[in-house]
Formats: structure tokens, C-alpha cells, sequence
């Protein structure tokens, strides 16, 4: 298997290789990233959560991995919405957890 | 607004089995349809392709014959989509008289038909559990999409709960991957098994030996099998520790694990269909509803539906049910000279024989809905409004006339949430046919509304003002 030591924190394992050749950022927090992954893989191997529910503040990590659930939603800095796991990886993106003007 | 004219292309929501056998059989014909999804990639949600950066691993995966199988299949359908006007990364999120309203690229479109198959597919039917909202937890397709597209197992000690004839491929699939540390705890009763076996043999004895020959695979793997087990919970603090469960003897049992996959077969994406104006029944085998179609697929004058989103059936006979409704549509577009009725014939039939085999096997894989009603009051039946069981029982007396599926929702918003009762929808109307002593036909079915994909605010504005 190829999963990285640094990879123990999150709760998915990639099954590639990974790489850094470009980073994206979760709520300020830098991570790396590999073209062709998707958000929600980077996020994951990295992370536990994508974020609180905004009813009961407990921690979310997507439900469905294929855009029907919405538990996945994070926010980039202008507002927009994206499904982590409908979103590929570019460079630069930076994401946040909650929405950040009245956009829900 | 009036509509296009009788010759504008037909229009195609999903490119999944049924939507590219459709489009093939467009192009044969030589009219180019418009195909319009919302992932990136072609193929569906079950026949998923690959993500690029597994492909060194479509071999152990699927194994060379079918890994090679797979790859002329994806350049066919790569060829046939060449010729129509494929437009992925596409959300459809709503359907008014006529007109889809379309999301790409962050910007609105309405685009009127004048024939429209709908081939939009599944998604697992879900029953909750507590502790079913921590991280780590997903559905058990989100499982398998994990891998193809995500090149990612969802944990490094797996459990995979429920029935379905996907929960051992799942699990196959993680282990030819390299996971050892799985668990399948299959809620199947003993008896249901043996009637869906016998079912299997006498109208596919193909999948029912695939299925034997999974369930040898994951044993010799040394993966945990549990049969007729009764799912209790899933613990965790922040995340998913582990599971409990009991097994056929009644013994309870922990298992220390990191991440479950939930599954309890599949129920048809019906919103678009919905809006479009098709109508519904119940099905009492399935224990689903799904839009009234014709044999051949059409469900109004310029509306067909096709492949799971029509009724359940697999990739195979999405394949025939796709290509149907399209040679259907022909005729309806005038273009019957195209057509061959030998071959609506052999569809027919072979769909009529894909049907008697889902229904055989369905009176095994019956939902555990008595599970439910052992759940403490506290369970999360809405994940995405965090409503609970307990919520929901208690509504249904507050609720004035014959209690159905929507007064509850109005209730206890339990399906007002941003999935659209994707996930809690077959668990509600279980609870309250429970709870009104009704049966689950009576009560009703969560009504669609647009827009049923979340929309930038400025798009919703638009449409509002119009
Ligand atoms: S996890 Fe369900 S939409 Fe992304």
C-alpha cells in the first residue's frame, strides 16, 4: 500500500501514489495535493471533518462521495458553494468550512 | 415560452448504462442527441470508471478479462459520445413544463425538449443507526465510489452493513486492493437468502455463481462474514471507534473499527422525473416508488425514463431498458423507418426477464424496517436537519387528517434538508407507516422541488423574478 505516514491523521487512505504538485487550503490550513485527486480525497486523507453541521455542531465528512447528499458542501472564499467529492483539485483553491456571507 | 420544434435533438439527463445505450442507439440513426451529466467523466454511478490515477490497478480491481472489457466499452461509449453533444460537469436542477434548467460552469441555462429520457439512476436506500452521522461513516455506493474515483479507501478497518448484492463486491473490491481488516455483517435473514437463491438460479444463474464466488473470495481473504446479523450502532466520539451488533444467535458483539459502509439496496432518483410530470405507483415487492411507465419506457407525451431511476434492475438491464426508450423516442420523433420492431421485441422481453429477476431476488433482500422500530427515540433519522426518530413518532399524532409522508416533513422538517430526503426518505415513510399502524403505500411519498441540486443564490433570484 502506498499510504503516507503524514496520511494517519485522516480518515480516508489513498490508494496512488501521492505527491505534491500543487496546495490547496481548508480554513487557512495549507495541504497538498496531486492533479486528478478530488477535494474530498485531499481533505480527508488530511483531515477528519469537512466541518460541523450547523444543527447539532457535530463534525461532518460527507455521506454519499457522489454529489447526492450535500453533507460534503464546503465554501470557497467568494462564496460559492462546491461538492468536496464533485470537485476536482486546482491550485491556489481556498476552501472553508462555513459559508461565509448569507449563502447557505 | 413555446417549445422547440418537433425536430430539435432529444435530450438526455444521465450518462450512466441507460443514457450512453440510449445515445448509441441516437447516433446509430444518425441524430445527435444532447447528453447532459453532472460528473465529469462518463459512466455512472455502479459501472464508474476508474479514476486516472488507478490505472495501474483496473487489473487486480476487476481482473484482465473484464479490466479489458471495460476499456473497449469506455472507448465505444468515449466514440459514441463524440458524436453528440456531451455536456459534462452539468447539474440539471429542476424541470418546468417543457424546459430543464441547467447549472454548468456557474451559470444558469434553460434549455426547452420536445423528447426527454430521463436515465438518472440510484442511490443506496439508507435506514439509520445511531451514531450513523459520525465521520466514517457512508452509504455503501459511496463506498465504491470512494475507490474509483477517489482512489481512496474510506478507512484501514472496515465494516460493511446491510443487504444488497453490492456489499460483497464492495468488500471484494477493497480486499483485491490491498485491505485486510473487513467485516461484512449482512442483515439478509437465513430464509430470505434461501428464497433469493432460488430466485437467482431460475432467472440468472450467472450472478447468483458471481455471487457465490465473491462470498468464497472474501472468505478466503479471511474477511469476516456474518449473516442475519441485527445492526445496533455505530460509537465513536468524533469519528467511528466501532460497531455493535448481533449476530444470528442473538449474541451481541463490539467490533473496533474506523470507518462502515451502509447499504440496503438501492432507490430510484425520481426528483427530475417528478417535475417533468410523470406519475407514480407503489411497488409493493420493490417497497419503492417509482414513475408509471410504458413497457417501452415513456411516461408522457415527451417524457421516457429509463435504467434504475425507472426501475431497479442493474447496469445490464439499464442497458436494454436505455436502448428501448430511445428506439421508442424514435418512433415518437418520426423516425420509425429507423427503428426494427424485432429488436423493441428482444428488448422487451429480456427486460421483462431483468424485472422477474430483481422481484425474485427482492423477496429476499426485504428492508429491515422492524430494525427501526427497535431504535431509541434519540437516533438521527435527518442527517442534514438532525432530526430524530423520536421527533418524528411524535408528530404523528399532532399530524390533523389521514398522516402522510409530507404533513410529517412540514412537521418536523425531517426531508426539508439540502439531500432532499435522499437519505432519511425511505426511513420516514417506514416510521410512519409504523407508527399509524398503515400500510407503507398510504402514506405517501416525500414530494420533489426544484431546485433539487443547491443553487447559487443568484441563480435562485433570477429564476424567482421570472
Ligand atoms: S458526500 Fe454527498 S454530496 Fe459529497
Amino acid at each position: 500500500m502506498t499510504a503516507s505516514a503524514a496520511s494517519s491523521s485522516g480518515l480516508f487512505v489513498p490508494i496512488y501514489e501521492v505527491s505534491t504538485e500543487l496546495f490547496i487550503s481548508l480554513d487557512g490550513l495549507r495541504m497538498p495535493a496531486r492533479r486528478g485527486e478530488t477535494v474530498i480525497a485531499v481533505l480527508l486523507r488530511n483531515a477528519a471533518a469537512l466541518g460541523r453541521s450547523e444543527f447539532d455542531g457535530r463534525s461532518r465528512a460527507g455521506f454519499c462521495l457522489m454529489g447526492a447528499c450535500q453533507d460534503c458542501s464546503l465554501w470557497s472564499e467568494d462564496g460559492g458553494r462546491i461538492r468536496a467529492c464533485m470537485t476536482m483539485v486546482e491550485d491556489g483553491m481556498a476552501l472553508v468550512t462555513a459559508p461565509p456571507l448569507a449563502e447557505t | 415560452m413555446s417549445g422547440p420544434s418537433q425536430d430539435a435533438p432529444p435530450v438526455i439527463v444521465g450518462a450512466g448504462p441507460a443514457g450512453l445505450a440510449a445515445a448509441g442507439a441516437f447516433v446509430e440513426a444518425g441524430i445527435h442527441p444532447i447528453v447532459l451529466d453532472e460528473s465529469d467523466r462518463p459512466g455512472g454511478q455502479g459501472t464508474r470508471r476508474l479514476t486516472p490515477l488507478l490505472c495501474d490497478k483496473a487489473e487486480p480491481l476487476f481482473g484482465a478479462r473484464a479490466s479489458r472489457r471495460r476499456q473497449e466499452r469506455e472507448a465505444r461509449e468515449d466514440h459514441i459520445l463524440s458524436l453528440c453533444d456531451y455536456r459534462a460537469n452539468t447539474v440539471v436542477w429542476g424541470a418546468f413544463d417543457g424546459g430543464l434548467e441547467l447549472l454548468s460552469g456557474g451559470a444558469c441555462q434553460d434549455l426547452r425538449y420536445a423528447h426527454l429520457l430521463l436515465a438518472t439512476g440510484a442511490t443506496d436506500a439508507i435506514l439509520p443507526l445511531p451514531g450513523w452521522t459520525l465521520p466514517g461513516v457512508y452509504s455503501l455506493g459511496g463506498a465504491q465510489v470512494a475507490l474509483k474515483r477517489h482512489g481512496s479507501f474510506i478507512g484501514r478497518k472496515i465494516v460493511f452493513a446491510g443487504f444488497s448484492p453490492l456489499l460483497y463486491l464492495a468488500a471484494a473490491q477493497y480486499c483485491r486492493l490491498g485491505l485486510r481488516e473487513i467485516t461484512v455483517l449482512d442483515t439478509t435473514p437465513l430464509r430470505g437468502k434461501l428464497h433469493a437463491a432460488i430466485g437467482m438460479a431460475r432467472y440468472a444463474a450467472g450472478t447468483l455463481r458471481q455471487g457465490l464466488s465473491l462470498m468464497a473470495e472474501l472468505r478466503r481473504a479471511g474477511v469476516r462474514i456474518r449473516a442475519a446479523a441485527e445492526l445496533l450502532a455505530v460509537e465513536g466520539k468524533d469519528h467511528v471507534e466501532a460497531f455493535r451488533f448481533r449476530d444470528a444467535a442473538g449474541r451481541e458483539e463490539r467490533l473496533d473499527c474506523d470507518a462502515v459502509a451502509i447499504g440496503f439496496g438501492l432507490r430510484p432518483e425520481t426528483q427530475l422525473a417528478e417535475l417533468a410530470g410523470a406519475a407514480f405507483e407503489f411497488d409493493p415487492v420493490l417497497r419503492h416508488w417509482f414513475p408509471r411507465v410504458s413497457p417501452d419506457g415513456q411516461a408522457g407525451p415527451a417524457l421516457w425514463i429509463a435504467g434504475d431511476g425507472a426501475r431497479t434492475m442493474g447496469a445490464e438491464g439499464a442497458r436494454f431498458a436505455g436502448r428501448l426508450a430511445a428506439l421508442s423516442m424514435l418512433q415518437a420523433m418520426g423516425r420509425g423507418e429507423a427503428v426494427k420492431s424485432d429488436e423493441m421485441r428482444r428488448l422487451r422481453r429480456r427486460l421483462e426477464h431483468a424485472r422477474r429477476f430483481q422481484l425474485a431476488a427482492a423477496k429476499a433482500f426485504r428492508l429491515p424496517g422492524e430494525m427501526l422500530s427497535r431504535l431509541p427515540g434519540e437516533t438521527v433519522l435527518c442527517r442534514c436537519e438532525r432530526v430524530t426518530l423520536g421527533e418524528v413518532r411524535a408528530a404523528v399524532p399532532r399530524a390533523s387528517g389521514p398522516v402522510e409522508v409530507n404533513r410529517v416533513k412540514a412537521i418536523t422538517r425531517c426531508g426539508m434538508g439540502r439531500c432532499q430526503g435522499r437519505y432519511c426518505g425511505v426511513a420516514l415513510g417506514e416510521v410512519v407507516a409504523e407508527a399509524t399502524g398503515r400500510d407503507l403505500a398510504e402514506v405517501g411519498r416525500l414530494r420533489a422541488q426544484a431546485p433539487i441540486r443547491p443553487i447559487p443564490m443568484s441563480a435562485a433570484m433570477r429564476d424567482a423574478a421570472e
